[in-house]
């Protein structure tokens, strides 16, 4: 074992998702502890360029897999390049984001490699030279520290936005390996055919630093327009609850909670939210929550920082007034 | 076609969760336990298939826990499927998913005509985790699709078109048979078992298997030690902002900026 971190980096349509740069940051930091080098695993089709960008945020080496085969994420060829790289970095542990990405292909590699794991980790530390991790259970009812073993392949998922991106430090270039990997028939049996934007433009709530969230106070999806408003305002993302979600106020993609999407925002505005335990298992580790409730025993202001008890029709309008004020100087 | 789905006996999402006093544990008096939202989504589709297929074989359900997770088992036996494996023995109780996962590949092993399609939920809501169906298709050598919310067989049924949701996109791929399927929300309304049916599964098969036949249990998967469980850190009491609704938002503003920083 060389005692490195390595790092796999999200990309998608040769994009770097930003939470790639937080895991570069958790590295640098555990490796500052125990020494050990931070690397990184790029795969993807034409993306080789993205090296220099992982460079220069602290990768001193990328291991880098560019085919056809690689232009969509599938699992098994993922997993493949992962393990190559994996086989010849010989790291301490491997890091992934906590994304539909990260979890699936990070489960999977784990089990490959037989690695000790956990997954969805919202701290880490080093002890000795064991990973020290904590994550949620029970719908986040319930935190858990685990330690995992050095006698093994350590592999962890970090929970986006929990640790700051590593800076840029301009004019580094990179130090590429390029992966040769081999594929089975059996890997290449699920075929990808198309990717459909469901964005438009408009951010993701698990990428967003601000979401705005919106409950079935809202009534329809017409008056969803004030919560997109005071969003744009703050340049956020729109979520929603399950209950506004069913009532096809706003679809499922926005939906945070246990069954929707966990966010980790900087700030997360419910509106029109009651606070279901299965709504605040997908936004309490958000890190400053701020409720619009007429009900002041709405249970969303027991993990509230700030309460405001208001109709959200006419509160949320104003405050969008008050941001474009603040955020135009 | 056959088909294997996987279920697990977890503490329902309303139940209050109190951690026992040793700290490696939840304190069990009085935890409502459900069979998992997600792993009902998997027993749903598998049942939803029979119905409008008419070459389903056989819907077998997998379960790892101890004698507590029978519910689980009745439940989705009640709901339609028509036997189950039952792995329980204390050595497979942990926290571990890629354990769970290893555990019943390696029963699923010892049946020698295999499963065509073998589901599961796309998360477990004890964990927090979403690693068993991954692994287990890793352990079977198996392509998987994760998180699916859209699925249409071909019409001779060897393979099938799946819609998954990533960030900001969703994906539609293609594969043959025999593969595994994570299930998302929305893809089925799992139904209520009803009586009789209840009363039914009490009579459909269950067959135990125990540590002593599945070798390498926790040899092969370990590494990951649960040191302690604590309730999730107390938020600061909330600071309920007054006024009319201007100044209320003047206000707020002001203190997200300058108190919480987080504009
Ligand atoms: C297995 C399971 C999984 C689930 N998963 C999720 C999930 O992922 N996400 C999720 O959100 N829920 C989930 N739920 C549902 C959850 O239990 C709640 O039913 C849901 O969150 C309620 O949504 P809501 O707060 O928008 O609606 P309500 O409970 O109806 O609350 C509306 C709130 O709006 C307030 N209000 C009304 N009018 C106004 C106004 N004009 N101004 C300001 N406030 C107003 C009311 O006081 C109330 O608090 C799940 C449930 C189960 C059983
Ligand atoms: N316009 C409103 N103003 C104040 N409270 C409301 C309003 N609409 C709904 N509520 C509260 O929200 C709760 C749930 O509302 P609903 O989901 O619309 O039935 C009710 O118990 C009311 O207390």
């Amino acid at each position: 074992m060389t005692g490195s971190f390595l790092v796999f980096v999200e990309q998608r349509g040769g994009r770097i998702q930003p939470a790639t740069f937080q895991l570069i940051h958790v590295a640098k930091t555990l490796a500052a502890k125990t020494g050990g080098s931070v690397e990184a695993c790029l795969v993807g089709k034409g993306i080789g360029g993205l090296a220099d960008e992982l460079a220069a945020r602290g990768a001193a080496r990328v291991y880098l897999c560019d085919d056809a085969a690689f232009e969509y994420y599938r699992a098994m060829p993922y997993a493949a390049a992962v393990t190559a790289a994996i086989d010849k970095a010989d790291p301490r542990a491997v890091l992934f984001p906590t994304t539909s990405l990260g979890r699936d292909l990070a489960s999977r590699v784990a089990a490959r490699k037989r690695a000790a794991f956990a997954m969805d980790c919202t701290e880490v530390t080093m002890n000795g030279t064991t990973l020290a991790a904590t994550k949620t259970m029970y719908c986040g009812k319930v935190f858990a520290a685990f330690d995992l073993s050095d006698k093994r392949l350590q592999i962890i998922t970090i929970r986006s936005n929990v640790y700051p991106a590593a800076p840029r430090q301009d004019g580094v270039k990179a130090v590429v390996e390029l992966l040769s990997v081999t594929l089975r028939p059996q890997d290449t049996r699920l075929k990808v055919s198309e990717v459909v934007s469901t964005s438009s433009g408009i951010k993701d709530v698990t990428e967003a630093e601000i979401v705005v969230s919106g409950g079935r106070a809202l009534k329809s999806e017409v008056n969803f327009q004030i919560i997109y408003e005071l969003a744009a305002a703050l340049d956020g993302a729109v979520g929603a609850s399950r209950a506004a979600c069913d009532a096809g106020y706003q679809p499922h993609t926005r939906q945070v909670g246990l069954t929707g999407k966990v966010v980790t925002p900087v700030l997360y505005i419910a509106c029109g939210i009651d606070g279901a335990i299965q709504h605040l298992a997908g936004m309490r580790g958000s890190k400053v929550i701020v409720a619009v409730n007429t009900k002041k025993e709405a249970p969303i202001f027991k993990v509230a920082n700030y309460g405001c008890v208001a109709d959200l029709f006419v509160l949320v309008p104003l405050l969008t007034q008050e941001f474009r004020k603040l955020l135009a100087h | 076609m056959r088909i294997l789905t996987v279920i697990k006996q977890v503490p329902d999402s309303n139940a209050t969760i109190r951690v026992a006093a040793d700290g490696k544990g939840i304190d069990p008096a009085g935890l409502k336990l459900v069979c998992d939202p997600f792993d009902e989504f998997g027993v749903e589709l598998a049942i939803q298939l029979r119905e409008k297929r008419g070459d389903i074989e056989e819907i077998v359900v997998i379960c790892v826990g101890g004698e507590k997770a029978g519910e689980a088992i009745r439940t989705a036996l009640a709901m339609g499927a028509d036997r189950a494996i039952h792995l329980n023995d204390p050595k497979f109780e942990s926290t571990n998913e890629l354990s769970a996962a290893w555990t019943m590949a390696e029963a699923v092993k010892k049946d020698a005509r295999g499963f065509d399609l073998t589901v599961c939920g796309k998360y477990n809501i004890d964990m927090d985790g979403g690693a068993i169906g991954p692994a287990l298709a890793e352990y079977l050598d198996l392509p998987h699709v994760g998180a699916v919310t859209g699925l249409e067989f071909a019409a001779d049924g060897k393979s099938f078109t799946a819609r998954r949701r990533i960030e900001g996109a969703e994906e539609v791929v293609t594969c043959d048979l025999p593969a595994l399927l994570t299930i998302e929300k929305g893809l089925v309304e799992p139904r209520y078992p009803s009586l009789p049916n209840l009363m039914k599964a009490k009579k459909k098969p269950v067959s135990v298997i125990t540590a002593a036949e599945v070798p390498d249990v926790g040899a092969s998967i370990a590494g990951t030690d649960l040191v302690k469980l604590t309730p999730p850190p107390p938020r600061p009491d909330c600071k309920f902002v007054e006024g009319e609704p201007e100044q209320m938002a003047r206000e707020l503003v002001r203190l997200l900026r300058e108190e919480a920083k987080a504009v």
